[in-house]
């Protein structure tokens, strides 16, 4: 087998124009998929993060109907005392779960005595809210990191527009799920930086102040974030809150709770589909890239070397043993392509992070970009480039192994 | 016994629409450790004739055995493998494997077609490179000696697995009359030494002279079935 290799490899160095530019075709084609690799998956999980740990949590758990009518926030479609309880038991009992925060979210007017708009604002506990999405804090561009009672924290456009600065009295106006309407003085406790997405753009007041405006003699809540211990488990959580809550039903027949991951909930989830796609795509393209080279060489090695193929045809070399010769020479030429092509990928990886290079996403100024490349990337494009290396090397060793040696040695 | 035998053997071939009888019924016996030569001029068969021998072709009708197998009807796979154990091959280019030094080329039959021990094969392929002259440039790749040279590699590759018989097509047309003899010497020294029939083709009337036995090619037959001896 060794001496195999020992062939193969002299056999390409034959040729080294040829085998370096083939080589380099695998190895550019290694170092643009990994480096694209790493830079979506970082852009991407950065982006989920944001999203996630800033505003939305990884699952959230409403009344059934809640989310298709959450434009109107409905206070008739909140979850009463007693469902909470349930709900938080359902939740106690699975151990993927880390913390959990309840929220009311209503619509209401912001009045700042001059002028007054709509607000959709987010009943909060805030020492609950921050477990549940760490980054909430890092919203509050203005004013003090936290929510005390009497305070509201109000929308960054919404505070532009209207003028408002921390310390400022503001007032909320808001209708119960009765139809009552109450008002509250607020102090503007600080200005939340908008994000994009459903939600991006709300207020957030402490949840007895929300009770105390919607007039709540009990808990009332709109929605259940959820973080979890690992953000991996996503699907296998909501799999099983979903098995759990789909036994409770309503008097319609359908299940009294929705469970939504945030890939539900967010439009970044279609754009990491696209990321996905592209990737696809473009590990495709490799692929192609890959065969194409890879089975050019091929084709013309065997023309070339017709009558040796013959010679060793002729001496008794069987043709499994032929088809190897080309194979492993394929194999070899696919293995150089992408140990090149690693090592030149990492490196441009490494050069990219050290960069510190930084883009703006929607109104996200300053992200940093750390493409990061795990090694089961690595190992499985690796994989792929030396497979597809061996299936295009398949053709011509086959043509190779079924030469009549008689034929091949009156080539010319 | 003989090692070769061939009853009627006959090829045929089609090019386009036109049918080429290549040999017409040919019967002849090669004793062991004989040293044959077929004569004729080009196009007389000599060429089809030792493909026929070296189980690289198969006769249309006829039998042929060679070291007491009937090699007519042999399937490819069946073929290698005979070839691998019982034949040798010298051919008029040389054939050399390029990328391979001396040394490797001897070395070729024995690793990866009858997977020798390391040290059977050295002790063999070092045996057979002295015998031939060529231990000196053992380490030197084909296109770093000379056209003799090159064949007595060649020598040495088709006789390193001990085969029965070596079959040489126009082993020295590709070399000068000095040379062309040293190569012919070797071959017979061999033959001496290790008991293998040696069969090659030629047209070169100097070189028949050194075969022990020598048939003449005529469009396909043995002149008048006729048995040339050169050397008794």
């Amino acid at each position: 087998m060794l001496k195999l290799f020992k062939i193969a490899i002299r056999n390409l160095m034959r040729y080294k124009r040829r085998t370096l530019l083939t080589a380099s075709l695998i190895t550019i084609g290694v170092v643009f998929v990994l480096v694209f690799v790493s830079v979506s998956s970082s852009f991407k999980s950065m982006m989920i993060g944001q999203v996630t740990d800033s505003f939305l949590g990884h699952i959230q758990i409403h009344r059934e109907g809640y989310v298709a009518s959450i434009e109107s926030l409905p206070l008739t479609m909140n979850l009463g005392p007693q469902a909470i309880k349930k709900v938080e038991k359902a939740i106690r009992k699975i151990p993927e779960i880390e913390v959990h925060s309840n929220r009311i979210k209503f619509g209401g007017m912001f009045s700042n005595f001059v002028e007054t708009t709509n607000i959709r604002l987010n009943g909060i506990d805030p020492a609950e809210e921050i477990k549940t999405i760490p980054l909430f804090p890092a919203r509050i561009i203005e004013g003090e990191k936290i929510i005390r009672e009497g305070e509201i924290l109000a929308p960054e456009l919404l505070a532009k527009g209207m003028k408002v600065k921390v310390g400022d009295t503001v007032v909320i106006i808001a209708t119960n799920k009765d139809g009552s309407v109450n008002g509250r003085q607020f102090r503007v406790g600080g200005i939340v930086e908008s994000v994009i997405g459903p939600g991006g753009r709300d207020g957030y007041i402490h949840i007895e102040d929300a009770m105390d405006i919607l007039r709540m003699d009990e808990m009332e809540i709109s929605e259940i974030a959820i973080r979890l211990k690992d953000f991996d488990k996503l699907h296998e959580v909501s799999s099983k809150l979903n098995d759990v809550f789909s036994k409770k039903l309503n008097k319609k027949g359908k299940p009294k709770y929705e469970v939504h991951t945030w890939e539900k909930l967010h439009p970044f989830y279609n754009i990491a589909r696209m990321i996905d796609i592209m990737t696809f795509f473009i590990k495709l393209m490799l692929i192609a890239i890959v065969l194409i080279s890879i089975m050019n060489v091929m084709v013309m090695a065997v023309y070339e070397r017709i009558r040796e193929i013959g010679t060793i045809a002729a001496m008794g070399t069987m043709p499994e043993k032929i088809l190897s010769m080309f194979v492993i020479e394929g194999f070899s030429l696919g293995v150089f392509g992408v140990i090149l092509g690693n090592i030149l990928g990492i490196a441009i990886i490494f050069i990219l992070n050290i960069s510190k290079i930084t883009f703006d996403f929607g109104r996200q100024t300053g992200l940093l970009l750390s493409p990061t490349l795990h090694l089961q990337d690595v190992f499985l494009i690796s994989i792929i480039v030396i497979i597809i290396s061996v299936i295009a090397s398949l053709q011509p060793a086959y043509k190779a192994s079924k030469m009549e040696p008689i034929e091949a040695l009156r080539y010319v | 016994m003989s090692l070769i035998t061939a009853e009627k053997i006959s090829k045929k071939y089609v090019k386009g629409e036109i049918e080429v009888e290549a040999l017409k019924g040919l019967d002849f016996e090669i004793e062991p450790s004989a040293f044959v030569s077929f004569v004729g001029p080009s196009g007389s068969g000599k060429t089809t004739l030792l493909n026929l021998v070296g189980c690289l072709d198969k006769p249309t009708s006829g039998i042929l055995k060679v070291a007491d197998k009937n090699v007519s009807h042999l399937d490819r796979r069946m073929a290698a493998s005979f070839r691998g154990k019982t034949i040798g091959f010298i051919f008029q280019d040389f054939n050399l494997i390029p990328v391979l030094t001396v040394y490797e080329n001897v070395e070729y039959p024995l690793l990866m077609i009858q997977n020798a021990a390391s040290i059977e094969r050295k002790r063999r392929i070092l045996a057979l490179l002295d015998a031939v002259g060529m231990t000196e440039q053992k380490n030197k790749y084909p296109d770093q000696i000379s056209g003799g040279q090159k064949q007595r590699v060649a020598i040495a590759r088709a006789l390193v697995t001990n085969p029965k018989l070596v079959l040489a097509d126009e082993p020295t047309a590709n070399l000068d009359h000095k040379t062309a003899y040293m190569v012919i010497n070797i071959m017979k020294k061999m033959k001496d030494e290790l008991g293998t029939t040696f069969v090659f083709s030629t047209h070169d009337q100097k070189i028949v002279s050194e075969a022990e036995i020598t048939y003449t090619l005529e469009d396909g037959k043995l002149t008048g079935g006729e048995v040339k001896k050169s050397h008794a």
